[in-house]
């Protein structure tokens, strides 16, 4: 019978279809593996934006995966509470992240507040390293990022923004 | 009135769907390339939002009734969304001051909302809080850039403050099935909200409306015409050829 330590073995190779450097591990958002029978299978996972697209996408992944372990019944369940956050992602996500030319998320900090116009995240530019950024947008390509530009390389750049 | 905390729900959703969906009328259409995409990317987050609410209230309601029945298959009276939301985009100014009018409704309304006694509430509160804190930053920003910008923008934001103004008086006023609370005080949403919006428009060296009298009747099902149209277009797929899927 496949077990539990099985399955996470197995979500390394699920990745997120909009980041595909991301295994669904490394953004933190599978929570619990419960195997009930040969057959059966429930998997909790929690949603990073509320609208973002790519959930449905990982649900499929994740069923597609397990049928093909034999198991006929997969449930996948979201649940909301407690809340993702990017305090979530590994440490080898954000390598990996920085290594694709996307930077990686800041602790959760003061960006989290709804005042405007406040001094604005430090966020290291992928590719030179320079801290000499600025914000462009802060909202990007997809729910997760914002965009900045390199004020050094001018390279301008998707930052996956704290949440 | 059978169950109020569906009725809340459909409260809930309805007012982020159709903002998410009027928010998605400007898509190809804003200003510059990075605002499109972020006023686009505030309606994905209310139509994500939408559906959370919606998969809930589906069940509550039980039987057949699923987040597309319920988006996709009620009329206009049933819809309870509040009227600041169904108006007409107007311009790009009008835009983001309903987005911070709303937004900050949203924000102050779910920071009680994550301490309510109903878990599943609760937890949609929490996750929501996280984006429309992005929200209200993105919208108070523009308030203050176009208020506090030229005669123009000026003078077109004075414009938006008036007409939008008498919609927001029905946000604080609790329908009957709000009268649980759910945990929330809205009095206590009204004057942070009131505080929110008096220190901003001040920055942004707009004056705060002096109209007394609020427009009412979107939460319990009586709509600008407006609102018939938005259901027209959102709906025809589903009301054409019933039950197509992707």
């Amino acid at each position: 019978m496949v077990n539990e330590a099985t399955i996470w073995k197995l979500f390394e190779n699920i990745f997120d279809p909009e980041v595909p450097v991301l295994s669904i591990l490394d953004l933190g958002i599978v929570r619990e593996v419960h195997v009930k029978s040969k057959q059966e299978v429930e998997i909790v996972i929690t949603p990073t934006y509320s609208g973002c697209p790519a959930m449905d996408v990982i649900g499929m992944s994740i069923r597609m995966a397990l049928l093909q372990e034999g198991f006929t019944q997969v449930q996948v369940k979201q649940v909301l509470s407690p809340a993702w956050t990017t305090d979530w992602m590994s440490e080898s996500g954000k390598q990996k992240l920085k290594a694709y030319g996307i930077a990686p998320p800041n602790h959760k900090q003061l960006v989290c507040t709804p005042d405007a116009f406040q001094e604005e995240e430090a966020v290291q530019c992928p590719h030179c390293g320079s801290y000499h950024t600025q914000l462009v947008s802060r909202f990007g390509s997809t729910a997760c990022k914002a965009l900045y530009q390199c004020n050094d390389c001018q390279e301008p750049f998707d930052y996956f923004k704290c949440h | 009135m059978h169950d109020p905390l569906l009725h809340y729900c459909l409260f809930l959703a309805d007012s982020a769907l159709i903002l998410g969906h009027r928010n998605s009328e400007w898509c190809g259409h804003g200003p510059v390339l990075e605002q499109d995409i972020a006023l686009t990317n505030i309606a994905l987050d209310l139509i994500g939002q939408a559906r959370n609410l919606y998969q809930y209230a589906a069940s509550i309601q039980g039987g057949d009734a699923t987040e597309d029945t319920l988006a996709y298959l009620r009329d206009e009276r049933a819809y309870k969304n509040c009227l600041l939301v169904e108006l007409p985009n107007g311009h790009w100014g009008q835009t983001v001051l309903r987005q911070f009018f709303f937004s900050t409704y949203q924000y102050y309304l779910f920071q009680q909302l994550i301490n309510s006694t109903d878990v599943q509430l609760a937890a949609i509160a929490e996750k929501s809080l996280k984006e429309v804190t992005y929200h209200v930053r993105w919208s108070s920003e523009w308030v203050i850039r176009l208020g506090d910008g030229t005669e123009e923008s000026k003078q077109k934001m004075e414009e938006a403050v008036d007409n939008l103004w008498s919609y927001t008086g029905e946000l604080f006023v609790p329908a009957a099935y709000e009268t649980p609370g759910f945990g929330v005080d809205l009095n206590v949403v009204q004057m942070q909200w009131q505080q929110k919006v008096a220190a901003i428009l001040d920055e942004a060296t707009l004056a705060l409306s002096q109209q007394g009298w609020m427009q009412k009747g979107g939460k319990e099902g009586a709509h600008t015409e407006h609102l018939g149209y938005i259901l027209a277009e959102m709906q025809s797929l589903q009301r054409t050829y019933p039950g197509a899927r992707w």
